[in-house]
């Protein structure tokens, strides 16, 4: 299916970009672009094959549930864009 | 003698150390002379941090005095600006992280120093990895040593540029589609891909994690394998890290390799591709069976549909990794938000540029309701096919070679505005991040005076024979010891 404007906005919104109407039909023409050349997956065979989303197949480890990090607060702190008591700033949520 | 540093490879500077020749300070001085004396044309690097390497460099000098040396004591490496440096600059490329100061090291980083590696600064790439060219960087791109109006390769363009024109002898990169190996191509460098999970990925910014994998480059296969031998290893910070033992890399450079089997995939050389090319690659592996391999014939049928499978599978996973940059908790937020959306919106839509904007666009539409089994599902059972090509061939054979790409380093803002003819860059080296494989590109010579790069894929785990099949080649030959004749003097 192909990607127009009302597509781009919709996905940029999932996104949480924000899309100029002006770039809007160049940006769907290059989606379409890519989605074009990613659509010769159709051409293989995969009937019975398990997708696979790591390449030697392992498991995720498990470890102890003990505190093993540092508290870091401060630091992370010291690079936010708006820190305050302890806490990261961010526009009024709630009315 | 001091001219002469620059052009030495890792492992002769590490025997000028130990032999008193010059001290790490000098040499760590010279290096900084020539990223001042010449970047400027390059930009192979955003920051260069000559205060700390210094001080590095005379605490080097301290443990050669005492005896008390590592792997990589006193040897000046530039790091991609991927990892994460504490008290340094982390920019990734981005105008996200223009002004994020790292507050942890990267396990990379952290080993090497514990090596004693002396960081000169950090290198140029393409925003958050995502390109060919180097051309996506919010700092400008980086132009190619052998031709100021060419590409250097991406995303690593930065690392082999500083590579190639001698302003560092050891530089760290990261490969997601061939991110080491096509720049490396590009530069008259080596470059080596491990296996994915043989190196921590801890602390490297991510973009598509089950691929990104980092590793060496630098001038030869001997100096890529001191600088794994002190990358490699299992972190258990890294979940994907993989708890395998570490082989001696340089204990098996020179290994005798008559009777090696090479494959050669058929689709590494379609009809398609440039016949200069095709017989650059096709000469190196002549120049190995002369060394006693045997060649034989492969197909790896699934591996053309790599750049597909990636451009499904690498956008997805950065839609949701870079789904982290949201002008809350670091690097760029907008002015005034009047809400959340708005902060969100907007601070992500000022810190991105293009590229990564469409590929955070195609991974969410790849992944949303409705196109999930079309894209994502079909995208990693393609990988799987692929996976079980590469496996059929290494039961025949040790090793896979042909092309690293499919041209030499095309111009600035040749394929700028059309990203799938930027993406058919990494045709040949994609299929090898999808498997998980480890592979090399290694310097084969020059098409109308620009450097070509041939590329050796092994078996999982197998970094050690990539690198002694590589270092056989290049003690027969000299294409690596090119440098360019850059900034008059040589």
């Amino acid at each position: 299916m192909a990607i127009d404007s009302k597509v781009v906005a919709q996905v940029a919104h999932l996104a949480r970009l924000k899309v100029d109407e002006a770039d809007s039909a160049a940006l769907s023409d290059r989606l379409n672009d890519i989605l074009a050349m990613v659509d010769q997956l159709q051409q293989a065979d995969v009937t019975d094959v398990a997708p696979m989303a790591h390449p030697l197949d392992v498991t995720q480890p498990l470890r102890e549930d003990e505190v093993s990090e540092p508290n870091v607060r401060d630091k992370a702190l010291d690079i936010a864009p708006a820190a305050e008591d302890g806490c990261f700033l961010v526009p009024r949520v709630i009315e | 003698m001091s001219n002469a540093m620059h052009n030495k490879t890792l492992t002769e500077l590490k025997a000028g150390l130990a032999a008193g020749d010059f001290s790490s300070r000098e040499l760590t001085e010279h290096f900084l002379a020539r990223i001042q004396q010449h970047d400027s044309e390059l930009n192979s690097f955003i920051t260069v941090t000559a205060e700390q390497a210094l001080s590095q460099a005379d605490a080097a000098d301290q443990a050669i005095a005492a005896g008390n040396t590592g792997l990589l004591t006193g040897l000046p490496i530039a790091h991609k600006d991927i990892f994460c440096t504490e008290g340094v600059r982390t920019s990734c490329g981005s105008k996200m992280l223009d002004s994020f100061i790292a507050p942890y090291t990267a396990t990379v980083v952290e080993k090497m120093a514990a090596e004693g590696a002396v960081m000169l600064g950090k290198t140029n790439m393409d925003e958050f990895a995502m390109g060919s060219s180097n051309e996506t960087s919010y700092y400008g791109p980086v132009k190619n040593p052998w031709d100021l109006e060419r590409v250097p390769g991406g995303s690593s363009g930065g690392a082999a540029a500083c590579l190639g024109a001698r302003l560092a002898p050891g530089a760290t990169g990261t490969d997601t589609g061939g991110s080491i190996r096509q720049p490396a191509a590009l530069n008259n460098i080596t470059g080596l891909k491990p296996t994915y999970g043989r190196v921590s990925r801890w602390g490297m910014i991510a973009f598509a994690s089950s691929l990104d994998q980092a590793g060496p480059m630098a001038q030869s296969s001997e100096d890529c394998a001191l600088m794994l031998q002190a990358m490699a290893g299992h972190d258990h910070r890294d979940s994907t890290s993989l708890n395998e033992k570490v082989d001696d890399y340089l204990g098996a450079l020179n290994n005798d390799i008559r009777g090696l089997t090479i494959g050669i995939p058929e689709e590494f050389f379609p009809d398609t591709l440039d016949g200069a090319i095709a017989d650059n690659s096709r000469d190196a592996i002549r120049e190995l069976e002369k060394l006693g391999a045997k060649v034989v014939s492969v197909s790896l049928p699934s591996v053309k549909l790599s750049v597909p499978a990636y451009y499904v599978i690498a956008p997805a996973e950065a839609s949701s990794n870079l789904s982290r940059f949201d002008g809350v908790r670091f690097g760029h937020r907008c002015d005034d938000p009047k809400d959340l959306e708005d902060l969100y919106k907007r601070s992500r839509s000022e810190g991105f540029g293009d590229e990564v904007k469409r590929r955070i666009l195609v991974g969410a539409y790849a992944l949303s309701a409705g196109y999930y089994d079309a894209y994502y599902r079909r995208a990693q059972q393609v990988r799987r096919l692929i996976r079980d090509d590469f496996a059929r061939a290494f039961e025949k054979v040790d090793v896979l070679m042909g092309p690293t790409a499919p041209e030499t380093a095309f111009k600035l803002g040749a394929k700028k505005d059309d990203p799938v003819s930027m993406y058919m860059a990494d045709v040949f080296t994609i299929g090898v991040n999808l498997a998980g494989l480890p592979a090399l590109s290694m310097p084969t010579g020059f098409i109308n005076g620009l450097p070509t790069g041939t590329q050796i894929i092994g078996n999982y785990f197998r970094e050690g024979q990539i690198l002694n099949v590589a270092h056989k080649y290049q003690q027969a030959t000299d294409w690596h010891k090119q440098a360019p004749v850059f900034g008059g003097e040589q």
